[in-house]
């Protein structure tokens, strides 16, 4: 088997700025994370877009699934008055 | 509509993940989809990420002989792009659950579909400039589309590309428009660019949607949301002013602007043309093959030197 087969994907995440938040920008692969990093800024940096990046390998990854989404998520369904705009505040006041 | 409907019944499940396309969601890899979407995205994607791949060959043909040192520097980053569309679209067909390794062999073995304009050769510089205008400006009409195609995935990585082919349209753009400015000798070396390139051009769009045998299905599930003709239309109807900008005269006789449709009208395509080259017997497929295979094997130590260093630094 050629050694290319070999290599596991990583998943590349992005800082467009200092101060933002990582953003995922997709994978590559790569023998480890090393190189990885230096595949991930020829991939997807060749044009500034970050100033720093991660690679996770992607098996790290633990997802929640889609399928249980509903009963997952469902703790916060019913609770608006999380929201501010759950709230009336008295007519005419511009700001609260 | 939940797309995820907990059912069994492979019919509900298709029915809830057409409906939800229909509202205009967007699917993720572990979404479920019936198992004709996912083969067809894969088809779709892999022969896309191949076109960018096999892509860098008509134009590596002239890195060593660009111009000017300026050229030759835009020309090796609008390569390295290519190679890098390649990696984020292989990245993107990963999720739909097939190894890059198995799509690269397919791609070497000749197994695979890549887009037809690749099969024509470079023969002179003004041909990089048609690349560059025709060929990326058709790929940016279509690319422009699928970055708002049902697959999250694949459309994320069309939005990366549309940004980068302006750059591959303009640098292509302004080669012609140079030489259309210089000597008889330039402008006749262009106009001859654009008389061999305008025809594969079009047929980048692949077959009238009559004889398309994938579209309905695509269009259905909103991977595709024009026919092959529209977006054929809207590349004619934008490329012709800009032909006629520099001076260069469109190879066709028929081409006429028709004020009803407010569209150009134009010639018979020749699809006879078209599928010989897709089934392998245009002018360069072999040697598009082989060079790619060449490429391959000749990187076969950089890809042993970064297993074996890996490997190194886990045993120190």
């Amino acid at each position: 088997m050629d050694s290319n087969h070999q290599w596991p994907t990583w998943e590349v995440f992005t800082q467009k700025k200092q101060g933002a938040a990582h953003e995922h920008a997709g994978s590559v692969h790569a023998p480890d994370g090393e190189i990885a990093l230096l595949n991930a800024r020829d991939v997807y940096g060749r044009r500034q877009e970050g100033v720093n990046i991660w690679v996770v390998p992607s098996n790290a990854i633990i997802a929640s699934s889609p399928e249980d989404a509903g009963s997952f998520f469902d703790p916060a369904n019913d609770k608006m008055y999380r929201s501010p705009n759950f709230f009336k505040t008295a007519d005419g006041l511009k700001q609260i | 509509m939940d797309i995820n409907v907990k059912t069994d019944d492979v019919s509900e499940k298709e029915n809830a993940f057409n409906d939800s396309i229909q509202a205009g969601k967007v699917i993720e890899p572990k979404d479920w989809m019936p198992e004709k979407y996912r083969k067809q995205l894969l088809r779709m994607m892999s022969q896309h990420a191949h076109s960018e791949v096999v892509g860098m060959l008509p134009e590596g043909n002239w890195i060593t002989r660009a111009p000017s040192l300026a050229r030759k520097a835009i020309l090796i980053a609008k390569v390295q792009d290519e190679a890098g569309h390649g990696l984020y679209i292989y990245s993107a067909a990963e999720t739909l659950g097939m190894d890059r390794s198995e799509m690269i062999d397919q791609l070497l073995a000749g197994k695979a579909k890549y887009s037809s304009i690749f099969n024509y050769p470079t023969i002179s510089w003004a041909d990089i400039g048609a690349i560059g205008w025709l060929v990326d400006g058709a790929a940016i009409v279509n690319q422009t589309v699928l970055a708002k195609c049902s697959y999250g995935p694949y459309s994320r990585a069309m939005l990366r590309i549309c940004r980068e082919e302006n750059f591959h349209n303009k640098q292509g753009y302004q080669i012609l428009a140079y030489l259309m400015r210089g000597t008889q000798e330039q402008k006749a070396m262009a106009q001859d660019a654009m008389n061999r390139w305008w025809w594969p051009a079009l047929m980048m769009f692949g077959p009238s949607d009559k004889e398309s045998p994938n579209s309905a299905d695509l269009l259905k599930w909103k991977v595709k949301l024009f026919t092959n003709d529209d977006l054929r239309q809207r590349f004619i109807d934008r490329t012709v002013e800009q032909a006629q900008a520099i001076g260069l005269k469109i190879p066709d006789d028929k081409l006429k602007w028709n004020e009803e449709t407010r569209h150009y009208d134009f010639g018979e395509i020749n699809w006879d043309e078209f599928f010989q080259v897709i089934n392998g017997n245009g002018p360069c497929n072999k040697l598009r093959l082989k060079q790619r295979n060449d490429a391959h094997t000749n990187g076969q130590w950089v890809r042993d030197a970064a297993k074996a260093y890996a490997e190194k630094k886990k045993t120190n």
